[in-house]
């Protein structure tokens, strides 16, 4: 049986086209990934995200906890501010990237992919008992509805149901109030490289409030998308998503998230074998890929080294891009292979395709 | 949508409307339905030998690819080069514009072994 979101029956009213996503009963696609795409890129977008998973921790040691689970220093942020940061294994292999929202000293939201809920939750559990960390850390996955608006008018149209001034909020951070008059966390965070909020509220309250939000997104053309815009949205600007560009075999230093691997800090959880990794050189490299010829890139799909033939190789993601209208894909190749205009070769259902390293994001918003 | 009784189909959900030796090719609604916005299609070169089943073609949409086989053995004799260049014909006018491959065929006798609309028809149904 698979799982469903409070959402489901205003997806299959509106039309959604439901398919199994990791054990969800989701929407793929509405009126049609192109159309959506393009709506959140023009215009702003109704996402149905409540099978993330959250994770409350709460206590004097939330701090220490966190920040020796975490890749990113959880210490430099201040109440009501939010930050991408990974889970990784003690090999640096990666468990899961995911945000953590610093509520106040002491209390944190983290909210994990879906599919690694009961991962993540074993993983960080096992690092809270063995080092006997002072603080709560409960998995309360099941009791949020998590809705994210995303586009140019997505603060139009949220501003419509909060009394919080949308307008003082900076891109990750968020606040805890009300929406419809139900509390809420309001973050301002998204998956799509546009401006948006993610919404965070009681299970129950979903219905109503993804109703409200398209009712006060009407006059902005906003319109719900499904799993498949998500997936074209976050590609075009190098989010990476786990299972394709992450996964145990990874570490962040390859997934070029250096940015959010702090290992200056204090001991974490991958902090020895990361160092190491660095020491000794990265031997793979996540870049964007451009072909020369027809097709589009897939997972799986070979990279070829462009001379000798043999594999080096392989694509993660890939797409036909909807704002660009040029098929676009990521993919690790091994170190020296990264710089922009490397000639590679892509194999396509056994036909080699000239392709070359290309500068990422293949999208940047223009507002 | 309804499938037209001047076409015959398959359990690929292609199409297939013979006009003197030439059957010309093409997917079926349900297919464009089941695959979504399609923004690349792979033609086969004109001169290609087919055998009935065999792959002769790709079409993709954002999320998918997806194979496409010929319905019946012959000679590909025409390929729908501007379709390449305006796939979302396939989405908007499978059965018509959207044609994909023109094929000279050698068994007239393959041509009968096809489904009807009425058959197709029932076989989506039974899909579901």
């Amino acid at each position: 049986m698979l799982k469903r979101t409070a959402l489901f029956e205003n997806h299959r009213a509106a039309g959604g086209r439901l398919i199994d996503f990791g054990g969800w009963e989701l929407p793929v696609q509405y009126t049609g990934v192109l159309d959506e795409h393009t709506t959140c890129r023009k215009a702003v977008g109704l996402f149905d995200v409540s099978h993330m998973g959250e994770f409350l921790v709460d206590g004097p040691d939330s701090e220490a906890f966190l920040n020796y689970c975490l890749t990113n220093d959880v210490s430099t942020l201040v109440d009501g501010q939010a930050q991408y940061t990974v889970l990784c294994q003690h090999d640096g292999g990666i468990v899961d990237d995911l945000l953590v929202y610093k509520r106040s000293a002491g209390s944190y939201l983290v909210v994990v992919n879906a599919s690694n809920v009961d991962k993540d939750f074993d993983w960080m559990s096992k690092t809270h008992r063995e080092k006997n960390f002072q603080c709560s850390f409960r998995n309360v996955s099941s009791e949020y509805t998590q809705i994210a608006i995303q586009g140019r008018f997505a603060e139009k149209t949220l501003q419509k149901l909060t009394r919080t001034d949308l307008s003082k909020m900076a891109y990750y951070h968020f606040a805890e109030g009300s929406v419809l008059g139900e509390a809420a966390f309001i973050a301002r965070t998204g998956y799509t490289g546009e401006d948006g909020f993610e919404v965070y509220l009681a299970w129950d309250k979903g219905p109503a409030l993804w109703d409200a939000l398209l009712d006060a997104g009407k006059e902005f053309g906003i319109k719900p998308c499904g799993l498949g815009a998500r997936d074209s949205l976050r590609l075009e600007v190098k989010f990476p998503l786990y299972g394709n560009e992450l996964d145990s075999q990874t570490n962040p230093l390859e997934a070029g998230l250096g940015w959010v691997t702090k290992l200056g800090k204090s001991d974490f959880v991958g902090k020895t074998a990361l160092e190491t990794q660095k020491m000794q050189g990265i031997k793979k490299r996540l870049v964007g890929v451009k072909l020369l010829g027809a097709g589009i890139p897939r997972q799986g799909y070979k990279i070829l080294h462009p001379e000798s033939g043999e594999a080096i190789g392989v694509i993660t993601s890939g797409t036909h891009a909807p704002s660009i209208g040029a098929p676009i894909a990521l993919g690790y190749v091994p170190n020296g292979f990264e710089k922009v205009g490397t000639k590679l070769v892509v194999e396509i259902r056994n036909q080699k395709v000239p392709a070359e390293v290309t500068p990422t994001p293949f999208y940047k918003r223009d507002y | 949508m309804s499938y037209p009784s001047t076409l015959r189909y398959t359990k690929d959900h292609e199409w297939a409307k013979l006009d003197g030796n030439v059957v010309t090719v093409g997917i079926t609604h349900h297919a464009q339905d089941a695959l979504g916005d399609i923004v690349f299609v792979e033609l086969p070169a004109v001169g290609r030998s087919l055998k009935k089943g065999e792959t002769f073609g790709v079409v993709e949409s954002i999320k998918a690819v997806s194979d496409l086989y010929s319905p019946l053995s012959g000679k590909v004799v025409e390929s729908n080069e501007p379709l390449a260049g305006e796939t979302s014909l396939l989405n908007s006018s499978p059965h018509d514009k959207a044609w994909i491959i023109k094929v000279e065929i050698s068994s007239p006798a393959e041509f009968n072994e096809l489904m009807t609309a009425d058959q197709y028809t029932a076989f989506i149904e039974s899909l579901k």
